[in-house]
Order: structure tokens, then sequence, then C-alpha cells
């Protein structure tokens, strides 16, 4: 039902974009307005939310469990399962963004006749999620021509390199192929496993379905319905220089492909795709485990005025003597 | 925490790296003006209508590559009767016969490198090449 109403609302929304792009008062809002409201949402919505993480208190190290802790000499540390210095964490950090080491240990329990519960390793989410990420990465940085003139130089060569078996014309990008069959995937994967299906909420489909639209579309203007694609530049440019305009040129699943990465972006900071810059703030990825070598001081502790039992001892000393009571101090 | 200063860092560092083609395309003084190739003046019909040509040209010659290599056949009958040859650098270069100001700014323009030119040669650089 998620999965269904998701699917709809993405391609209602895309289907709005296709009749917007043709109806003339309506290209300047699709192919102008939405855009940079687009933009604003997104820059002042990531910068808010990761402001308000960074003014929320981290009073102590969270110790992780996949590694040894530095302790004695004659004791092997993990150094990057659980990391001492800077160095370790920041290591530690890099295998984690850049290789999304935590889907690594994934894990998948099946019960067999037997009964017999049985674990193993589960890879397919990693390297899905590696296969999307990558790509995505990637065909952000070959859109960069579309936004930069002249064109950079590691921007064609990454062009290059994406089309290197030079199939077809336009070349076939191997990115594209790969980020269709990883976002694939990833909504098979969601629909296969009761236990994932159950947990699996509408803003999951939701952002699913609006990438797998939005490189859909893509590949469809770049393999087969093409547009003009200098025209497609100078509304681009036309955006990022500030004098926007909407060439006549452009059309329908142009306005597709556009509506649904503003889309995108603007719903980067109401969501879960807030881990693009959350994921540096995991507290139990970032911080040594060094609890034991250095002494952290809980930064909000008020300076509480004390009454010790020696000094409430001292102060009723004549009292507690009248009653005949035991004394710590005689 | 003492982290906010290197929190507050890489937040501005984000910014600055996400708007970047905004201070690029600043610096490099560039408008959204397009690349204007240079069109031929003697001759007014191509071998297929402009629309198709501006956004399908590279099927057309790769389809064209494929029969002559492939399957022998030389001629090509277009939209309005004519028939060509099929030679990039024969029919296609004849009327737009400066690579560089025709083929050459699209193409960089949009950030292109069409393979053509491993195999063919701009009749223009071979003459000046030859002196």
């Amino acid at each position: 039902m998620n999965a269904l109403l998701s699917l709809i609302v993405v391609l209602v929304l895309g289907a709005l974009a296709y009749v917007g792009g043709s109806v003339e008062g309506l290209r300047t809002l699709f192919g102008v307005i939405i855009p940079y409201a687009a933009i604003l949402t997104f820059l002042v919505g990531v910068a808010y939310r990761v402001v308000r993480w960074a003014l929320s208190p981290v009073p102590f190290r969270i110790t992780t469990t996949c590694g040894q802790q530095k302790s004695l000499p004659w004791m092997k540390a993990g150094y990057l399962e659980s990391p001492y210095t800077t160095l370790g964490v920041t290591l530690r950090m890099a295998l984690e963004v850049l290789l999304f080491r935590s889907l690594f240990r994934n894990t998948k329990a099946e019960l067999r006749s037997g009964p017999q519960l049985v674990y193993g390793e589960n890879k397919y989410l990693w390297l899905a999620a590696l296969a999307f990420h990558w790509s995505f990465l990637i065909i952000f940085l070959r859109h960069l021509r579309f936004f930069m003139q002249p064109v950079p130089a590691f921007v064609n060569l990454l062009s290059d390199a994406d089309g290197f078996f030079q199939i077809g014309a336009p070349v076939l990008y191997l990115t594209d192929v790969f980020i269709l069959a990883a976002l694939g995937y990833l909504l098979w994967r969601r629909f296969r496993d009761p236990q994932v299906r159950y947990i699996s909420l509408f803003t999951d489909y939701f952002a699913l379905f609006l990438l797998i639209g939005l490189a859909g579309s893509g590949v469809l203007m770049r393999y087969f319905f093409r547009p003009d694609i200098v025209a497609v530049k100078e509304l681009a440019l036309g955006l990022v220089t500030f004098t926007p305009a909407v060439p006549v040129q452009v059309g329908g699943l142009f306005f597709v492909h556009l509506f649904l990465l503003s889309l995108l972006i603007a719903y980067f900071p109401f969501s879960k795709l807030m881990h693009f810059a959350g994921v540096f703030l995991s507290p139990t990825r970032n911080l040594a485990n060094n609890n034991r070598a250095k002494r952290h001081v809980n930064p909000w502790d008020y300076p509480v005025k004390v009454h010790t039992y020696a000094e409430w001892e001292e102060e009723f000393h004549d009292k507690i003597k009248a009653a005949g009571l035991p004394m710590e101090k005689e | 925490m003492r982290d906010k200063g290197l929190i507050f860092a890489g937040l501005v560092f984000f910014l600055v790296l996400i708007t970047f083609p905004v201070w690029y395309d600043l610096a490099a003084g560039t408008t959204s003006k397009g690349p204007d190739p240079k069109l031929p003046t003697a001759e007014k019909d191509c071998v297929a209508p402009v629309e198709y040509m501006r956004t399908s040209h590279m099927d057309l010659l790769l389809s064209w590559r494929d029969q002559v290599v492939r399957q022998d056949r030389l001629t090509y009958k277009a939209f309005d009767g004519k028939t060509y040859d099929m030679r990039l650098t024969g029919t296609c270069l004849k009327c737009h016969t400066n690579k560089e100001e025709f083929c050459d700014r699209c193409h960089a323009y949009a950030g292109v490198a069409p393979y053509c030119w491993e195999c063919h040669i701009d009749p223009a650089l071979a003459q000046r090449s030859r002196g």
C-alpha cells in the first residue's frame, strides 16, 4: 500500500511536470521558479539541520563493541574498529563514508528445517548501496557540463571514462546502467523480504521512486527521446548565472526530469536523505574511544555545592554525642 | 561540544562546494549565450530536417557507418527524396566546411567528445598540414 501510494504520487507529479512543460504560461514556473525555490530550500534546510545537530550536546564518548579498545601494551587494539587517535577516527570515518563499512557487516537470519536458525553474510545491500551512491556521485559530477562554461577538464575526463566502451551514440554511460540496476535491487529488496516490507514506510518508497523517476527520465532523454542539448544547457547556465530563461526548444520530458530533481533536493532537509550530512555526525563513528586514557567532563555539569558526611558530623557533633550515637571521627 | 568549529567549517565548505558552478561561471564571465555554430550559406537543405539533426545526428551517422562498413550500402535516400553518398567528410563536411566552427563549437559547449575523428580526418586540417 505504501509502495503503491508513493508510486502514484511520483507518477502524478511527473505527469504534472510533463503537462506544465507544454503549457506556455507554466514553463517559467517549472523551469525557473520551482528550481530556484528548491535550491533555496535545500541550502537553508541543510544548514538549519546541521546547525541544530551541532548545537546538541555530546557529553560522552560512545564506545563501540566491534573492536578491542586500546588498553595494556600486550593487548592488540583494533585501531580502525575502536580507534584511539584522531587519525584512527578519520580513517574509520573515511571507511564509513566512502565504502559503507557498517553495511558490510549486514547479516541475515534464516530459519531452516530442523528447526535450525542460521546466520549468514548478506553483502547485497552493501553492494547495491555502493553501486547506487557512487554512480549517483559520478552522474552528479558529469552533469556539471551543463552548469559550467567552459566545461572543466575533469568533467570531460569523467564522461570519457564513464563512456569508455563507446557503445552506441551517444555513448552508453556505465553509471546509467549501474544506478538503475542498483535502484531496482533496492526496491525489490523491500518487496521481497516480509520483515523489510513490514518496516518500509511511505517515505522509503517515495525516495526510491523519486530517484528511479529521476534516473529513468534522464536515461530516456539521453538514449531515446533526446531534447535539444544546447537549449538545455542554455537553460541551466541561465539558472546558474541568475539570468534565467526557458528556451522554446526544451520539451516535456526534460521538465519531468527537472521537476523530479527539484522535488528531490527540496525534499532533502525534511527526510532521511539528510544522512549525507548526518553520517559525519554519527557518535559511534566519529568519537575516539579514549575514555580510559582521557578524562571527559560532562560539559553541562553544574558546580553543585556538596555537604559531605564528615562536614555533617562536624556540624552536629555535640548533638550526636549527646544522643550516644557512634561517630566515625572519634 | 568542542567539535562545533569543525562542524561549522564543514558546513561552510559544503555550501561553497555545492555552489561551485556559480563561482566558476562568475569567474569565467559566463553568460547563458549558446555556442552559435557557423551554418553553411551555400546550401539550404540537409539530409534530414533541422530538428532531427539537432537532437539525433549521431544516430544517423552511426547508422551510416554501419550500412557502409558492414552492409556495403553507399547511398542514402533523404526525407525529401534526394540521394546522398553516406560519407562524413565527403557529404557532411562538403557543406559544413569548417569542423572547428560547426562540429566543435556545439560539442565543446555540451562537453561531448565524439570519436568520429579517431578514424576520419578533418579535410581543412589535412590541407593545413600539407602546407
